[in-house]
């Protein structure tokens, strides 16, 4: 590794920061509808969505040579442009963790990519209908193909299953479900950690430390793979909590259909070539199959909110990333200061995060502010004789989280962001 | 502007028609096996509802084992 200077080491552990965060934001797609239904228990979901992702990372490094290999100019990029970039995408993906809302990870990364491009060459780099057809269409198109694909294979399936009642229903859904959720994360794994192993390769080809056109080195894949998976581990539990109880309640035979209708918007876009973002696509999903049942709603006051953010993400981390490019720009010192002001405010909003922990012990209940009562009723609550029986307390907000168990064994005061 | 209508239409179509296809069949084979589940507890057997079940469920393995194909692809 000759030529690694401090800023492209600076990059590339950017990456990996960015990668962590996109891990544990993009937990809730793959593991949201599992944990809220009951499928798997908390701490068991991230561990299994962790493995995939990992698994998936090493699967292909087709889409990281997509990103390192022609889509932008190698020659015109500076390293500092990409750390730029990595700023906004990285706070953006903290602040909604923060207030728990859903967003696109991949579009947070596109537009701080596309706000320290303009900072550091001038709108003209930019191409409105690139981002038109490859930003805005695809975020209108996924909630919406996904949304109808589980509403109607909802319908469906609670028409069929009419006189299908009992154990042996109840837990078939389950399985089902864990089935499409885990391969959701595996093509989690193969599409996100992808993305950032091709940054690094483009930082490194910019900063002269690996020849244009070379695959990822090994190292990049490994880190990669190993920060997603920890992000994934970590969990980003206020975004599952959304997810999977705010947005509507879901029943196995619903987060079922829900979660095939994601897998199969995810896989058939990225096949066909029409790239959908995973997080837009389970958003759809849920909100479908929440409609797709006789009674069921969908929170639109949540809704909205996470429709906001989505709208917001491109251009609140192109700002972001447009600052930041212009204080790198003014020199060594001014990258430095970049970099302490993204370690002071990822510090600061994980510190606003502990005023109102969610972890898996609490990440099934909603309007309940976790407080000692909600510990002490976890901690008292023997673990339900059938998950199956639980099924009904979901409705009210006073019952008992659903899986209270892994509260005995995890320790709830565990610092989980250390690693940040 | 070149927007991709023709591959928006086909991700559309595909989608809803696994998702809803997938769907179906793995709820076939859970009514089988509930069918059976009751049959059971009534003392009969229904041989040919677990067929069916384990067919319709052999059907959602070999669609998830294509799934991967396409992921590792």
């Amino acid at each position: 590794m000759e030529n690694f200077s401090l800023i492209l080491a600076i990059v590339v552990i950017t990456a990996l920061a960015f990668d962590f965060t996109n891990g544990f934001h993009d937990t809730a797609n793959a593991m949201a509808t599992t944990i809220s239904t009951g499928a798997l228990k908390p701490k068991v979901a991230v561990a299994m969505s962790a493995t995939l992702n990992l698994v998936g990372a090493f699967l292909s490094v087709e889409v990281a040579n997509t990103i390192s290999k022609g889509l932008v100019d190698e020659s015109g990029i500076r390293p500092e442009v990409i750390f730029a970039a990595l700023v906004g995408a990285i706070l953006w993906n903290l602040v909604t963790w923060l207030v728990g809302l859903p967003s696109s990870s991949s579009h947070a990364l596109m537009g701080g990519l596309i706000g320290a491009t303009i900072a550091s060459a001038g709108t003209g780099a930019v191409h409105g209908d690139v981002l038109v057809t490859k930003v805005l269409l695809p975020a209108i198109a996924a909630p919406i193909v996904a949304g109808l694909a589980a509403m109607l294979a909802t319908r469906f399936s609670y028409a069929l299953s009419r006189n299908a009642e009992g154990k042996a229903a109840d837990k078939g859904f389950r399985v089902g479900q864990i089935a499409s959720a885990g391969l959701v994360s595996l093509a989690h794994g193969t599409n996100d950690a992808q993305k950032t192993m091709g940054i690094i390769t483009l930082a490194l080809i910019a900063g002269g430390s690996i020849a244009p056109d070379s695959d990822p080195p090994t190292w990049v894949i490994l880190s990669a793979g190993l920060a997603i998976a920890m992000g994934t581990y970590i969990g980003g539990w206020r975004i599952i909590r959304t997810m999977g109880k705010g947005l509507t309640d879901l029943r196995p035979q619903q987060g079922f259909a829900a979660q095939t209708s994601a897998a199969a918007v995810i896989l058939a876009s990225s096949h066909i070539g029409f790239s959908l973002s995973t997080t837009h696509a389970v958003s759809g999903s849920v909100m479908g199959a929440g409609l797709g049942r006789k009674g069921g709603v969908v929170r639109w006051s949540t809704a909205t909110r996470m429709f906001v953010a989505w709208g917001l993400t491109l251009p609140a981390a192109a700002l972001v990333g447009a600052l930041a490019e212009s204080v790198t720009d003014l020199g060594d010192w001014g990258t430095a200061l970049v970099a302490v002001f993204l370690v002071a405010s990822s510090a600061g909003i994980w510190l606003l995060s502990r005023r109102q922990v969610v972890d898996a012990s609490n990440v099934n209940e909603i309007d309940e502010p976790a407080g000692v009562i909600t510990t002490a009723i976890a901690a008292v609550t023997p673990p339900p004789p059938s998950v199956a029986l639980s099924e009904g307390l979901t409705a009210t907000i006073l019952s008992p989280p659903v899986n209270p168990a892994p509260v005995v064994k995890s320790d709830p005061a565990t610092p989980p962001a250390a690693a940040v | 502007m070149h927007i991709d209508w023709a591959a928006l239409g086909s991700v559309f179509g595909v989608s809803l028609g696994a998702t809803v296809a997938l769907v179906a069949v793995f709820t076939l084979g859970i009514v089988g096996l509930s069918h059976r589940e009751r049959a059971t507890a009534q003392g009969d057997s229904a041989p040919l509802a677990l067929t069916g079940a384990y067919a319709c469920f052999a059907a959602c393995a070999a669609a998830v084992a294509y799934g991967i194909y396409l992921i590792v692809a």
